[in-house]
């Protein structure tokens, strides 16, 4: 999700035409803007005599709508953790038991028993995450590891900070900071939670997921943001860096199911196994700059990546991570109308 | 006219009059059923019956304290967008009626060349053009490094993501559509008529208000129209240009479909902006069809 540009994807939605080639073999994936390593796809297509196409989405719900709507001619789908539920209790996954595949031996252990798919019935993990906050440290001095930086904006960043549009995350991130939890119903923490926000709102330049351009620019100097894109824009401009609020940050993975409805179900079985071999897994964390969930990947994977600041919890903030997940139908509505008061 | 010919001009009429049933009406059906139903856990609906969604365009249940008011942030949304879709109206109109009446006032090969001009922007993708006028606004932008370099401005001037951004970005995106209509009034204006209000000592202006504007009306009108209906619904370019503080009503919906999985919702506010839009056709045909009343006042 959490990828590099919405935009750069909505662009290429609208510019590509790309119709599959009749092959002997096909397969057709469905993924967030630039989250397929061509590489890695190259490889497949190699080994396995497939023609794979990749279409790309910008968003969990983008693609829910379009795979619910149905006559899509995908066979797999990246959807993230917290949108599983919403895919399964649909129908609309297949019940592809990836951990009777003869690669599933490499997934490590913490990775097995999600709540969102309970011993892997449905998908394979591609890759995990955490948002925290982005900042440029040439404008910034003080903690990295606090999300008051996006809520008690310092006068040095004001109207330089940009939050990106992902209702539950932004909002989960304003509880924690006010002393609650992911999902609560405690009215009295979400008014305090929703205050903050309107307040904090003065401060901040967009609501947007910008392109990369705007940081390395120095348009925009911070941003709530995920560990990839904060590590490739630290790439390109070295003043930015990546912090964890202490108060809480949420945890997040992606995942690769085939579609119930799939065409070419034997090809998209190879590929999920192809997917939890170390050598593939490390391509995929090479290209996303996001840790993968494969034992063994480590030595495929580049020394910046493994070496990442962006990558490492340290010790002391582990505690604090909560993992994203989808609230209660009537706490998801009061979000919802919190989030329409934030951006009226 | 005899039977059998109005029987073949129904039969004529009968491809484009199916096509318009299937592909409008039934999906606005679909719509206006949506609207009432209850809201699925993971977007979509359930088939249960429920007025909340309308209630919820106009009001809101304080998520707090449970009391009933009008819903302050679907009333601000709707102002904006109302209050957006006026003044870009007003300035495309400002902008393109003497560009059109430049065009018009050509001789008739140069005109071609102007009208091509002028369609050129449509040929390349809304987002494209979008972000274009962005790059020109940005902090580190064109304006800027020019008013910085004459010195008119100390620091950069932040236009992005404002109000502000979004007129420009509208006025830019919908202008040809006002031109177009208004060159095609004004090319039919018979200038022999200005000449002879000119004759009876009639002032520039009292020309153009009295002589001029009246017999371009129509033009006029159907473009306000056509800038005002996407204005009113538009959904990029707020986006793009606003920053995603200020949502129009093209967004509040999307938000619905999407993160906010309120479906019926998003289905009331949709039907809601179909009413204003046919409100705004409603007070266009009056304002045409009452024209040769008028005339004689």
């Amino acid at each position: 999700m959490k990828f590099a540009s919405r935009m750069a994807a909505t662009a290429a939605l609208l510019m590509t035409t790309a119709l599959p080639a009749l092959a002997a073999g096909q397969l057709n994936i469905y993924n967030f803007g630039l989250y397929t390593p061509p590489d890695l796809i190259a490889k497949f297509e190699k080994a396995y005599d497939v023609k794979v196409t990749v279409t790309e989405y910008d968003s969990n719900e983008t693609a829910l709508a379009k795979i619910q709507a149905g006559g899509h001619g995908f066979d797999v789908i990246v959807p993230s953790a917290y949108i599983v539920p919403a895919y399964i209790q649909a129908g609309l996954l297949m019940k592809s038991e990836p951990s009777q595949m003869s690669n599933f031996k490499n997934v490590k252990s913490e990775w097995v028993d999600v709540s969102w798919d309970k011993g892997r019935h449905y998908t394979v993990p591609y890759v995990w995450g955490t948002t925290g906050v982005m900042v440029n440290t040439k404008v910034y001095k003080g903690d990295l590891n606090t999300a008051a930086i996006i809520f008690d904006t310092p006068p040095e960043l004001k109207g330089k900070v940009n939050v990106v549009p992902s209702m539950n995350e932004v909002i989960d991130m304003a509880i924690n900071y006010v002393g609650g939890e992911a999902c609560t119903t405690d009215k009295a923490v979400l008014k305090k939670a929703h205050d903050k926000l309107m307040e904090a709102k003065a401060s901040w330049a967009s609501i947007d997921y910008p392109s990369f351009e705007k940081f390395i620019k120095e348009d925009l100097n911070a941003s709530i943001f995920w560990n990839g894109a904060a590590m490739r824009i630290r790439a390109e401009n070295p003043g930015f860096a990546y912090g964890l609020p202490k108060t809480g940050y949420p945890l997040w993975q992606d995942n690769v199911a085939i579609l119930a409805d799939a065409k070419n179900v034997e090809n998209a079985k190879l590929f999920l196994n192809f997917l939890m071999e170390p050598e593939n897994a490390g391509l995929v964390s090479n290209y996303t700059r996001y840790g993968n969930a494969i034992a063994g990947s480590d030595k495929f994977m580049d020394a910046d990546v493994l070496k990442a600041p962006e990558l490492t919890i340290p010790d002391d903030l582990k505690s604090s991570a909560h993992f994203l997940t989808s609230c209660p139908p009537d706490v998801q509505q009061l979000y919802a109308r919190i989030w329409t008061d934030l951006t009226k | 006219m005899s039977g059998p010919e109005i029987w073949r001009r129904w039969a004529l009429a009968l491809p484009s009059v199916v096509v318009i049933m299937l592909f409008s009406i039934l999906p606005l059906g679909v719509v206006l059923v949506y609207s009432f139903l209850t809201p699925g856990d993971f977007g979509n609906v359930k088939w249960i019956f429920s007025t909340e969604g309308w209630f919820s365009v106009l009001f809101e249940r304080n998520i707090f304290d449970d009391t009933i008011s009008l819903s302050d942030a679907n009333l601000t949304i709707l102002l904006r967008s109302v209050l957006l879709a006026i003044v870009t109206t007003m300035i495309t109109l400002v902008f393109g009626l003497p560009t059109a009446w430049f065009i018009a006032t050509r001789a008739p090969a140069q005109r071609n060349l102007w009208l091509f001009l002028i369609t050129i922007p449509f040929w390349t993708n809304l987002l494209v053009r979008t972000i274009a006028v962005q790059e020109m606004i940005r902090s580190e932008g064109v304006f800027n490094r020019i008013l910085l370099a004459l010195g008119i401005i100390d620091a950069p001037i932040q236009m992005m993501f404002t109000d502000f951004a979004v007129l420009l970005g509208m006025t830019y995106v919908y202008l040809p559509l006002m031109v177009l209509p208004v060159y095609a009034a004004i090319e039919k204006f018979d200038f022999r008529l200005a000449e002879a209000s000119y004759d009876l000592y009639a002032s520039r202006f009292f020309c153009l208000r009295r002589v001029i504007l009246p017999l371009i009306r129509p033009g006029v009108i159907a473009g306000s129209i056509l800038v005002f209906v996407p204005a009113l619904g538009a959904y990029v370019t707020p986006r793009i240009m606003g920053g995603g503080k200020s949502m129009m009503l093209g967004n509040l919906i999307d938000l619905q479909f999407g993160q906010g999985r309120n479906w019926p919702l998003g289905a009331a506010l949709s039907i809601a902006l179909t009413v204003l839009v046919l409100l705004a056709l409603i007070w266009y045909t009056r304002l045409t069809s009452g024209r040769k009343e008028n005339d004689h006042v």
